[in-house]
């Protein structure tokens, strides 16, 4: 049971409490792919608001409200419009007006949850903000490695990116450490942010090292910006040191779970070998997506209240 | 004017003595005992310092342009609730105070709120704009009483060279707000473990740094003198201390967050700790304790800088810099540096007013007979509990709401009138 009205990250939360919501996941996700419609939230409404593109996350939290029963709100505000536009507390009281009961927040500046969360009635789920954190693709990551591996603890991660800039990363580490796994973060330190150790994680900039005895290896996107921003000189460069590729997985960590949030940039962060092989749990994690959601909505405004 | 006495006080200037102290016509008459004589007005000063007003060399006044977030008359009455009798206001008003008419309509609108003495900091260069300089020595002859760009460096090397040495020609002062904005970018906090926790952009100590290593340069080579403002890293010290040693005619303040406060205030996503430079880490405040105690850092400064709930009660990242400072400074230095052993009270009679006057080219003020009557009562015993609703800055965005702090300024006499 989740005694909070939101869910803001994880850095915050209890081992306990990333339990409950793993196992709630069970039944959601028995419903999802069994196609069967639940009435959790039915009479609920549910609103996305996202200041920041994303057609993946906004569908599977849409498509998570939808076989609870609740009805859906779509609200997409341009980030260029933040700085003259309504204020997000004068929106957030806006959705409360609305009736919302759950409003789902997307923003490029983090702590704006927080922020959201402090100013409503309605319960938040924060769908990544900023660099801070992105807890549902946290507990989707986990759910899919808990999935395979039967268990978290003792579990060595490699998460290998854009660390800097990822909060996908971040609630990762947060989350993993708190559940007993192994977190190793591998990047150049350009693309490693100061003092990332102290969110419980070990730093290594060799990928080949840190991959040995890996169970599963997580790809982060690289987005084109930071070449142009002097971070590392070229895609191919990157790919050259730090994509995961049949070499190096096959060579080294050959059972290990290979996982990205998405979208891949094919033959940058990862292989297309890599990407479409068996080892790939990369579109599981999209349908796990569904059902991690389903179950964060249902333990903060559904029936089990 | 009416007179005052005040009785039995500890009296605390360079040195500490006890006794009462006998105003009359805006100025000190007597010290020591005054038992024989009468006044109008009679203030018991028992167990309490009476002290030289403070001078703030560094703070924000937003008028004219951002009245909504500070007036002169609101920002000085709070600076004589902070025991303030004189304050320098920063320039980067809208529009900026970069001609002679306009320092003058500064000093102007002081002299009308009646508070405390207000004296205008005027732009180095032209529209701030960090190309060409502003008409230095008119605005000085208008009553500017330092120079600065503050809110944003010289960015060019260059243009500050040709300001530290037309500055020298007149003996002007040259406050620097030191960052190299090309390494700070968008930075909103300190850049470090707690930065990265937040998911929030950080700004390196390496940004300040840079600026003071040039601005240190500069004058040396330029037999020139300079004043680093908001000092706030370890480094940013021991350069400035190394400096010294030289003979570099570099001062340079902090201000109580400084030395009060860490970067920890920013995991709540707390915009009143969005401050620059931003907090740092412990390390940092050790540093700069250290350079109170060694002299490397000449004045406390508050850069009290107000802004509305609507600008701060906001994203962090857009919500705008800075924390209001002067009704907390002194009973900061009194928990902080005080309480802990860190100083005695005269020293921050030196950091605090001493300091800053001569910087500034202000009368010097000394609890002793012929002295202006710029006088702060303190009292060391009074705890409170800051309340950013009970200010009377127009600005609530305060990072210690909440605290509680040990001393209070009980009265603040501005020219021989109290004030507060």
């Amino acid at each position: 049971m989740l005694r909070k009205k939101d869910l803001l990250g994880l850095k915050d939360m209890t081992a306990e409490e990333i339990c409950d919501i793993l196992d709630h996941t069970d039944g959601m996700k028995a419903a999802f792919v069994g196609g069967k419609q639940l009435e959790n939230l039915r009479g609920k409404c549910v609103a996305t608001l996202f200041y920041e593109n994303s057609t993946r996350t906004r569908n599977s939290f849409e498509t998570a409200a939808r076989l609870l029963g609740a009805r859906t709100m779509s609200i997409s505000v341009s980030t260029s419009s933040v700085q003259k536009g309504e204020t997000l507390i004068d929106t957030g009281r806006t959705l409360d007006a609305l009736g919302t009961d759950l409003v789902v927040i997307r923003h490029s500046m983090a702590g704006t949850p927080n922020l959201l969360a402090a100013n409503v009635k309605a319960s938040v789920v924060n769908a990544g903000d900023g660099m801070n954190e992105h807890p549902t693709q946290s507990l989707l990551d986990l759910y899919t490695m808990k999935e395979k591996f039967g268990t978290l603890k003792g579990l060595k991660v490699v998460i290998v990116g854009d660390v800097k800039h990822s909060r996908v990363a971040r609630s990762n580490i947060w989350a993993l450490g708190k559940m007993g796994a192994e977190t190793i973060v591998v990047a150049p330190y350009t693309l490693l942010p100061s003092g990332i150790e102290e969110l419980g994680c070990e730093v290594n900039t060799d990928l080949e090292e840190a991959l040995i005895g890996a169970n599963v290896v997580m790809g982060l996107r690289i987005q084109l910006e930071r070449q142009k921003a002097g971070l590392f000189p070229s895609l191919g460069e990157y790919s050259d040191e730090f994509g995961i590729n049949a070499d190096r997985l096959y060579g080294i960590c050959e059972n290990a779970l290979v996982m990205h949030p998405g979208p891949i940039n094919r033959g940058v962060e990862i292989t297309s070998e890599v990407a479409d092989s068996g080892n790939s749990a990369i579109c599981e994690q999209v349908t796990n997506g569904v059902a991690v959601r389903m179950a964060v909505m249902d333990m903060l405004v559904g029936g089990l209240q | 004017m009416s007179s005052i006495l005040i009785r039995n006080g500890i009296l605390t200037d360079t040195t500490v003595t006890h006794g009462d102290v006998f105003i009359d016509g805006g100025k000190i008459v007597k010290t020591g005992d005054c038992s024989g004589i009468t006044a109008d007005k009679v203030i018991d000063a028992s167990g309490k310092y009476v002290m030289p007003g403070l001078v703030d060399m560094h703070c924000h006044l937003r008028e004219p342009g951002f009245e909504h977030k500070e007036t002169i008359e609101s920002g000085s009455l709070s600076a004589v609730r902070g025991g303030f009798t004189s304050i320098a206001c920063m320039p980067n008003t809208n529009p900026v105070i970069d001609n002679p008419a306009l320092v003058r309509y500064v000093t102007m609108r002081g002299a009308e709120a009646g508070y405390a003495h207000v004296y205008p900091i005027a732009c180095i260069t032209k529209g701030m704009k960090g190309e060409e300089l502003a008409e230095l020595c008119r605005m000085k002859d208008a009553g500017a009483v330092a120079f600065s760009d503050d809110g944003r460096p010289v960015s060019d090397s260059g243009v500050m060279r040709n300001a530290l040495e037309y500055a020298k020609t007149f003996n002007l002062l040259i406050i620097d707000h030191t960052e190299d904005k090309s390494v700070s970018g968008d930075g909103v906090v300190n850049e470090g473990a707690n930065a990265t926790i937040a998911g929030l952009k950080g700004i390196s100590r390496a940004a300040e740094e840079i600026g003071i290593a040039r601005d240190i340069v500069l004058a040396e080579t330029l037999g020139a003198r300079v004043h680093i403002a908001h000092v706030s890293t370890a480094g940013g010290v021991e350069l400035i201390r190394e400096a010294k040693s030289r003979n570099v005619k570099v001062t340079c303040e902090t201000c109580p967050h400084y030395f009060c406060a860490t970067d920890e205030e920013i995991l709540s996503y707390n915009t009143n700790a969005k401050i620059n430079p931003p907090l740092r880490e412990q390390s940092d405040v050790e540093a700069v304790i250290d350079g109170i105690k060694d002299g490397t850092i000449d004045v406390i400064a508050t850069d009290h800088a107000p802004h509305s709930a609507g600008e701060k009660n906001r994203e962090f990242d857009l919500a705008p810099f800075g924390t209001v400072g002067f009704e907390t400074a002194l009973s900061l230095a009194y928990t902080n540096l005080i309480e802990s052993g860190d100083a005695e009270m005269t020293d921050i009679v030196r950091l605090m007013s001493h300091n800053p006057s001569k910087l500034l080219g202000l009368p010097t003020v000394w609890i002793k007979a012929g002295a202006k009557a710029d006088i702060v009562i303190f009292d060391p015993e009074q705890s409170w509990t800051v309340n950013a609703a009970n200010l009377a800055s127009k600005g609530k965005n305060c990072l210690y709401d909440g605290w509680m702090l040990k001393g209070k300024v009980v009265h603040t006499i501005v020219s021989g009138e109290i004030k507060y």
